[in-house]
């Protein structure tokens, strides 16, 4: 089963873990120290242009865009990170079950994930929000639940392709439990689909999360927010265009390389 | 897979060039062509305008009104015996004249000649003492405009004078006959054909779309007014505000942000002048530890008011500091340098010191997040205090939570939102009595009760100028919130047009603004 030792680089993998490495490390790295604070206000160098000392110019409140920048990756991906391990662990185990056991249990989870899949995500977790209220915690709840349904059923898919195999059928037969024959037989063997549907995930999480912000009911001010950046920097497209390309171009450039990334690793596996 | 990819970098190049292409264009046009007055041209009559709107109109009785989206409009429609002038005065309008008896109880109004209603009728002393019964609650008993309902008879002397007699004097009751004037028992055809003497007539109103009004030939006014129509198009966000301007299907836009207007100078005209709304960080004196009056101070000395106006308002705000409208010169005096209009740091940290919180403490600042304006706000002031060491954090909501938890239910530390005025002084001095209902920031003060009270009840001009300014000196003194700003109200007018006035209060006056080509 194991091929450590064994991959092949492709130049896919290669692009996405370069982008998604730097992206990564700017986020970490900003948690930790950004070169101004991302708070501090400065009279005399609202609007600046992009320049040495301000990488990505400065906002309207004279902010430093590259350390707002900097700290928006981290929220945005602990957010997005966070989103898909709350999704991806509910699918792997509810598409687990459901997958290997079939019945009627299966036809209701179905049932609902195809309710919940009937709602345009954005729209679903506008309605999550309004009930619960804004705020980081709830953003995540909602979108946790917005995006378990694809886990739901991705695994659920690979589980019922699996459980008939004939490797299963004899580890059934040698009387191997149930739980070690889901998680210990099948799950890793699934991992190769299921990574690449945690890549497709996460860019989804980061770009709802970025519309959420951007519309205001996701990362609330005076945080930085890449969604709630945009928005700010919409009134500026004109006079400031940094101030929009900044934030805009980091999302492309984080979606962009996850997306390379997943095909990067779908290749791996083939 | 490789498709999506490909489209993600098609797309990702797209942006870049076409963001690239704008700030190519943008030559800082740094000329300031904003003014409080439109420049006039020669005006041209006729012609048609859509104005744009926040808010649908919520009745369209003019008595039963009550949000100022709606009043702005229908100031076009009716008029009562005195308006509202640019100035914040009063002018004569269907009374030409007026006497108020010395102990201040009786007014007497005269009618003006030949005014005549939007149906062809003449306007009457019957049709005055309808209204004014209507909407004092002395016909049935319910007051629909709460200030009249200190009236206790109306009466006509004869055809062309009318008598009113009120209970207790105040001389800030004049103001109160703006209330619109409407033919006799036409109260209940008011809401669907609301019938008046304004210079345009309703012509239709569809709801969520808007509502449009037409010249009228006979209005009163010599001249006035020059366009033929008027719509009044509901434009739910600011955005879509911008681009239907940008398109063309609107010509005017009241209420633009300052980033909007800084976006449109170069196309439209962009007039502004000081609002009607008070806008101040509100304290909520019942809690820890704002109960401390050297904590609120502290608070006060800790605003940086002049950087706030410049990064929320461009520098076009007044700022203040107690709750006056400047625009009310009579009776405003300007308090700012109480707590001086920069930061003092040193100060705030002094005072905190003697209340006991050497190392500061938390704030928490509800915001109501619709209000782009006062979000902003929020961010910059959460900046400034921290300086002071006050650790303050925002905590948006919705206005509808807003109005219940901040305002009805007075459970919140701190907040910023506005305050908006009417002409009179006590429209805002009076909600900071002690037991005011309005008063949910529990400011406690008898000195300043005791000086509201006197101020509200001097007859003697001069006195009761001076007793408010008093009034806002105790509110002022004892920090009853953090004033902060009178913002500007930003307007964007297509260059074709001219003649725009603004008011004191919360009107969109259509019947002097003209085309000018």
């Amino acid at each position: 089963m194991k091929r450590r030792g064994s991959i092949k680089w492709n130049k896919y993998l290669i692009a996405g873990l370069c982008m998604t490495g730097l992206v990564v490390l700017l986020g970490i790295l900003g948690v930790f120290w950004t070169p101004y604070s991302t708070t501090a206000m400065s009279a005399s160098e609202r609007f600046a242009a992009p320049s040495l000392r301000h990488f990505f110019g400065t906002d309207n409140f004279g902010r430093d865009i590259f350390s707002r920048v900097m700290k928006g990756i981290g929220t945005t991906i602990l957010i997005s990170t966070l989103v898909v391990a709350i999704s991806g662990a509910a699918g792997i185990l509810v598409g687990a079950l459901t997958g290997y056991f079939g019945g009627i249990v299966d036809e209701i989870v179905m049932r609902i994930t195809d309710a919940v899949n009937g709602f345009p995500s954005i729209l679903l977790a506008l309605v999550v929000i309004s009930v619960m209220g804004t705020g980081q915690k709830n953003l995540v709840i909602s979108l946790g639940i917005v995006f378990m349904p694809s886990f739901i059923r991705i695994v659920r898919s690979e589980f019922i392709r699996l459980r008939d195999a004939d490797y299963i059928s004899r580890a059934r037969l040698m009387g191997v439990g149930r739980v070690r024959i889901l998680f210990v037989h099948i799950l890793p063997n699934i991992f190769s689909t299921f990574w690449v549907s945690v890549m497709i995930g996460f860019n989804n999480a980061i770009l709802a999360e970025s519309g959420m912000s951007y519309l205001g009911i996701g990362v609330q001010p005076p945080q930085a927010s890449l969604g709630k950046m945009l928005s700010d920097a919409q009134g500026y497209l004109t006079t400031a265009p940094w101030y929009a390309l900044a934030p805009g171009l980091t999302i492309v450039w984080i979606v962009l390389g996850f997306s390379l990334l997943s095909e990067g690793i779908q290749r791996l596996s083939k | 897979m490789k498709k999506r990819i490909s489209v993600l970098l098609i797309m990702a190049l797209l942006t870049m060039a076409a963001l690239g292409g704008c700030a190519g264009g943008t030559e800082d046009s740094s000329g300031d062509n904003s003014s409080t007055e439109s420049q006039a041209g020669n005006p041209v009559y006729g012609g048609s305008i859509v104005v744009g709107i926040q808010q649908d109109v919520d009745s369209l009785d003019p008595h039963k009104a009550t949000a100022a989206g709606t009043k702005e409009i229908l100031f076009n429609i009716f008029e009562g015996l005195v308006k509202p002038d640019e100035n914040g005065d009063l002018m004569k309008a269907l009374a030409s004249d007026y006497t108020v008896s010395e102990d201040g109880l009786v007014y007497t109004f005269t009618l003006r000649e030949g005014v005549k209603f939007h149906n062809g009728n003449v306007v009457t002393a019957e049709d005055v003492k309808y209204s004014l019964d209507r909407a004092s609650g002395l016909l049935d008993g319910t007051p629909l405009i709460s200030s009249l309902s200190v009236l206790t008879s109306v009466d006509i002397l004869d055809d062309k004078t009318v008598q009113v007699t009120v209970g207790s004097a105040n001389t800030e009751l004049i103001y109160s006959f703006v209330a619109a004037i409407i033919p006799a028992g036409s109260g209940e055809e008011e809401s669907g054909t609301p019938i008046g003497t304004g210079p345009f007539s309703f012509v239709s109103y569809k709801p969520q779309e808007g509502i449009v009004i037409a010249k009228n030939p006979d209005y009163w006014q010599q001249g006035l007014p020059y366009l033929d129509e008027v719509n009044f198009k509901i434009v739910n966000s600011p955005d879509t505000a911008l681009l239907e301007l940008k398109g063309g299907s609107i010509q005017i836009y009241p209420y633009l942000t300052d980033s909007q207007a800084n976006e449109l100078k170069d196309s439209f005209q962009i007039l502004s002048a000081p609002s009607d709304v008070v806008q101040a960080l509100f304290l909520n004196n019942a809690s820890e530890p704002l109960n401390d009056v050297r904590i609120r101070q502290a608070i006060c000395y800790a605003l940086d008011l002049d950087m706030i106006n410049e990064y929320v308002a461009g520098g076009g705000a007044t700022l203040v500091s107690s709750a006056m409208l400047p625009t009310l010169h009579t009776y405003y005096v300007d308090l700012t340098d109480t707590y001086g209009s920069s930061a003092n740091i040193q100060k705030a940290q002094e005072l905190m010191t003697d209340a006991g919180y050497p190392d500061g403490f938390d704030l928490e600042i509800t915001v109501p997040s619709n209000y782009e304006y006062h979000m902003q706000t929020a961010e910059v002031v959460a900046e400034q205090l921290k300086a002071a060491g006050i650790n303050a954090t925002i905590n948006p909501v919705e206005w509808s939570s807003w109005l219940s938890d901040c305002y009805t239910d007075r459970n919140y530390q701190s907040t910023i939102s506005g305050i908006t005025s009417d002409m009179t002084p006590g429209y805002l001095t009076n909600r900071f009595q002690t037991d005011s209902k309005k008063n949910f920031v529990n400011f406690a003060s008898a000195a300043y009760d005791e000086t509201y009270q006197a101020a509200a009840a001097a007859l003697d001009p001069a006195e009761k100028a001076e007793l408010y300014k008093q009034v806002q000196k105790i509110l002022c003194d004892e920090a009853g919130s953090a004033f902060i700003q009178v913002p500007p109200i930003t307007i964007a007018m297509d260059p074709k047009l001219a003649g725009y006035k603004f008011y004191p209060v919360y009107v969109q006056d259509m019947s002097t603004v003209y085309y000018t080509e």
